[in-house]
């Protein structure tokens, strides 16, 4: 049985008791279709509320997991003398020798034949809000069919999934769910997009590509919710099949980065800038771990980045920490910090900065750069106003950017 | 409001950590002052039990000789004359005793069948019973391809993975890495004898006693980095690891100079010995020793020239984590 996650990885708390899931799927998502699919969904949550809508996934269990229906040849890595394997999915390059696996663990060594074991292995999965994910900018209102495997290539002290990422995929249940079903279950569950969240989908790269390729000739979409540590073959040929993606950057400071990831900074920065050359439309996450990575100096720094290699229309959204996992001994991030934090950004001239997890700051909306009207009003996870006309601000026609049609 | 007399929560923690360093040091003073004046220096008692006959003219370990063997070498660690006497000293009757063995090499370089046999043969004749003592390692599956017999029935020697029961659900941690642990470790063993094989690493450099600890949690993969420097060392410190190994006993009977950890028969040979000790960061000391001087016969670079040199051994011995001695001048080697 799949299980359910509320949280992502990254922090993006679970604050609302229930789910609305769209009873709709709309073909464009224009004013009208979008206040008539909030309202079919707000008729389905009155009669029953949010249960885990699998009902197709549970009916296509397996009785039993067998390892080798979820093992491929994994696709980024080279081959070494001694049946050694360098992996070349992630900045970290694994050596991997013969028997052994990667920092990831779900990527083994077998006789000097690199492979990934959670192909068509899920182990959650969920129909979420994609502002859950967050995206904002990204088809509001909407559902993301949400899957993920177990495993992840660094390992953050504040994961709030650690159950699933910090884990081998033996330890945790899961089932076959072959990118075609996927697609199905998608559909089935009136999802316009697939999203690969929770744990760190750059470790289920081959399973993410072969998903998105079954979505898109499904009709579905398809985004990711990732670290950016990634190696730039990979990332051009996993992400490049996305149609948004959600960036965690998790500080400022490669310091932090050592310390509190066990990654690097300099490549996720690399990647974020790599995105906006290959055009995907792109939202970053800054989760504020108090005492860690909420000066004033690490926003300011990250604002002037994002202005000069982004521009100002990349949306950032500071998330509120809450304690888990390795990090239970700093407090939930104060609101006032997060405000601190929008307010250097904003003062940088970012024009789409976002409070994350304040259920009911009004921080959530969007609101035009220019008129400062509101035109998305955000309660919880869901969309309850959306006012974009054809990509702009329909009082002073602002182009706003994202992607609002389906 | 400020409760706190002026100070915010981030001067107050940067006083809590200069109040920290400044206690390290004062503790690390106090203890040099009792190493410069102790009289009597411990050291760390090493055995090394060679038997260039332990197969015969054949391939296989003869159980006799290396039942002897081990005599030989638990007699000379506990400088005790009768073959069973060191083994009440280790284990108590009603005890459960964990055996951990390396089960990743297959059944070319995993720990030996006939040595554990030995083990469990002499753990019951000093008052264990069957059904208490517990051979593991990670997988099930492992252990069957080298050989294990798995084995759950009652008032039997117990044979069987980490897989077939689980991990506890809550983290324990000691450095930067958290882990769950193995449910025979926490469940099943009073105390552990640690069977490792000596191999070469490609990553830590070597694996030995230490780094055999690797398969008593759910997420050996995050302890790689670094050469698994110092993340060797910080599992080790985990108390239900540390207080329960009684004992190390280094399965030398073939062994691996380089490419490992898997077995590859070009690069592994018969060393016919048996390495002992209580003291588990001496046994991979002296390990490594022996790993060098075999790579220098095959003419191969030292493993500090190939940039792997083992670094969490040091790691282990010092100050912050005491594990035991790296320290040729109080380890005492003895080869019998």
């Amino acid at each position: 049985m799949a299980r359910s996650v509320d949280l992502d990885a990254d922090g993006e708390r679970d604050l609302q008791s229930r789910i609305i899931p769209a009873a709709g799927l709309p073909s464009a998502l224009d004013r009208r279709a979008f206040l008539k699919c909030a309202a079919m969904a707000g008729a389905t949550c009155s009669l029953g509320g949010f249960a885990l809508p699998l009902p197709a996934m549970a009916a296509a269990a397996l009785s039993a997991q067998d390892d080798s229906q979820f093992t491929v040849e994994a696709k980024f890595y080279q081959k070494l003398p001694n049946k050694k394997v360098k992996c070349k999915l992630c900045p970290r390059e694994c050596s991997v020798g013969d028997r052994e696996r990667g920092y990831c663990g779900v990527r083994e060594n077998r006789g000097g034949i690199y492979h990934s074991l959670v192909h068509s292995r899920v182990c959650a999965a969920h129909v979420d809000p994609v502002e859950k994910k967050p995206l904002f900018h990204y088809l509001p209102g909407t559902l993301a069919f949400s899957i993920a495997t177990a495993g992840c290539n660094v390992n953050c002290k504040f994961c709030q999934n650690w159950d699933i990422s910090q884990v081998r995929p033996e330890q945790v249940p899961a089932q076959y769910a072959p990118p075609k079903a996927v697609a199905e279950w998608a559909r089935e569950n009136r999802c316009p997009t697939i999203a690969y969240t929770y744990s760190e989908p750059v470790i289920f790269s081959e399973y993410l590509m072969d998903t998105a390729d079954a979505g898109h000739e499904a009709g579905v979409r398809s985004v990711v919710v990732s670290n950016g540590y990634i190696q730039n073959e990979a990332l051009k040929t996993a992400y490049g099949k996305m149609d948004a993606v959600k960036i965690d950057l998790k500080a400022f400071t490669e310091s932090y980065y050592r310390d509190a990831v066990t990654g690097e900074l300099k490549p996720v920065l690399e990647t974020l800038v790599a995105l906006k050359k290959m055009g995907k439309w792109t939202e970053i996450v800054y989760l504020v771990v108090p005492t860690l990575n909420d000066s004033d100096a690490e926003f300011q720094g990250l604002a002037r980045w994002m202005k000069t290699n982004l521009g100002v229309d990349t949306p950032v959204h500071f998330t509120q920490f809450h304690p888990e996992y390795l990090l239970k001994n700093l407090p939930i991030t104060p609101v006032p910090t997060l405000e601190r934090a929008k307010a250097i950004a904003d003062a940088e001239g970012l024009h789409y900065v976002y409070i994350g997890n304040v259920p009911g700051h009004p921080a959530q909306n969007t609101y035009c750069p220019k008129c400062r009207r509101m035109l998305v009003e955000r309660v919880g996870f869901t969309a309850s106003q959306m006012l974009i006309r054809k990509g702009a601000c329909p009082f002073c026609n602002q182009a706003i950017p994202g992607v609002w049609h389906a | 409001m400020n409760r706190g007399g002026g100070k915010n929560r981030r001067e107050f923690l940067r006083n809590c950590l200069a109040g920290g360093v400044v206690l390290g040091a004062s503790g690390k003073l106090r203890l040099l002052d009792a190493a410069e004046h102790s009289s009597l220096p411990l050291k760390s008692r090493v055995a090394i039990a060679r038997d260039p006959m332990l197969r015969g003219a054949g391939q296989t370990v003869d159980s006799g000789r290396i039942m002897s063997l081990l005599d030989r070498a638990m007699q000379s660690v506990f400088e005790l004359d009768h073959p069973a006497e060191p083994w009440k000293k280790l284990v108590r009757p009603g005890e459960k005793v964990g055996i951990k063995v390396n089960a990743l090499g297959g059944r070319g370089l995993s720990s030996n069948l006939q040595l554990i046999e030995a083990i469990c043969q002499r753990l019951q004749e000093a008052g264990i019973r069957a059904g208490d003592i517990v051979i593991w390692d990670r997988e099930t599956e492992e252990m069957e391809h080298s050989g294990y017999q798995i084995s759950t029935a009652a008032g039997r020697v117990q044979c069987f993975g980490t897989d077939r029961v689980g991990y506890e659900d809550e983290l324990v941690t000691y450095g930067s890495v958290g882990s769950r642990l193995s449910k025979i470790l926490t469940e099943r063993c009073d105390a552990l004898i640690n069977v490792p094989v000596l191999k070469d690493h490609d990553g830590a450099g070597v694996t030995i006693a230490l780094k055999n600890m690797y398969g008593v949690i759910h997420n050996p993969n995050k302890y790689h980095p670094n050469g698994c420097n110092p993340y060797v060392a910080d599992l080790n410190m985990l108390p239900a690891i540390r207080t329960k190994i009684r004992l190390n006993i280094c399965d030398a009977t073939t062994a691996c100079y380089e490419a490992g950890p898997g077995f590859k028969p070009q690069y592994s040979w018969k060393e016919n010995a048996l390495i002992v000790s209580q003291d588990p960061v001496a046994l991979d000391h002296i390990g490594w020793r022996i790993i060098e001087k075999k790579r220098a016969e095959m003419k191969l670079k030292t493993l500090e020239a190939d940039s792997r040199a083992p670094r969490y051994i040091a790691t282990a011995a010092d100050a912050q984590h005491r594990l035991g001695t790296n320290d040729p001048q109080r380890i005492a080697l003895v080869e019998v």
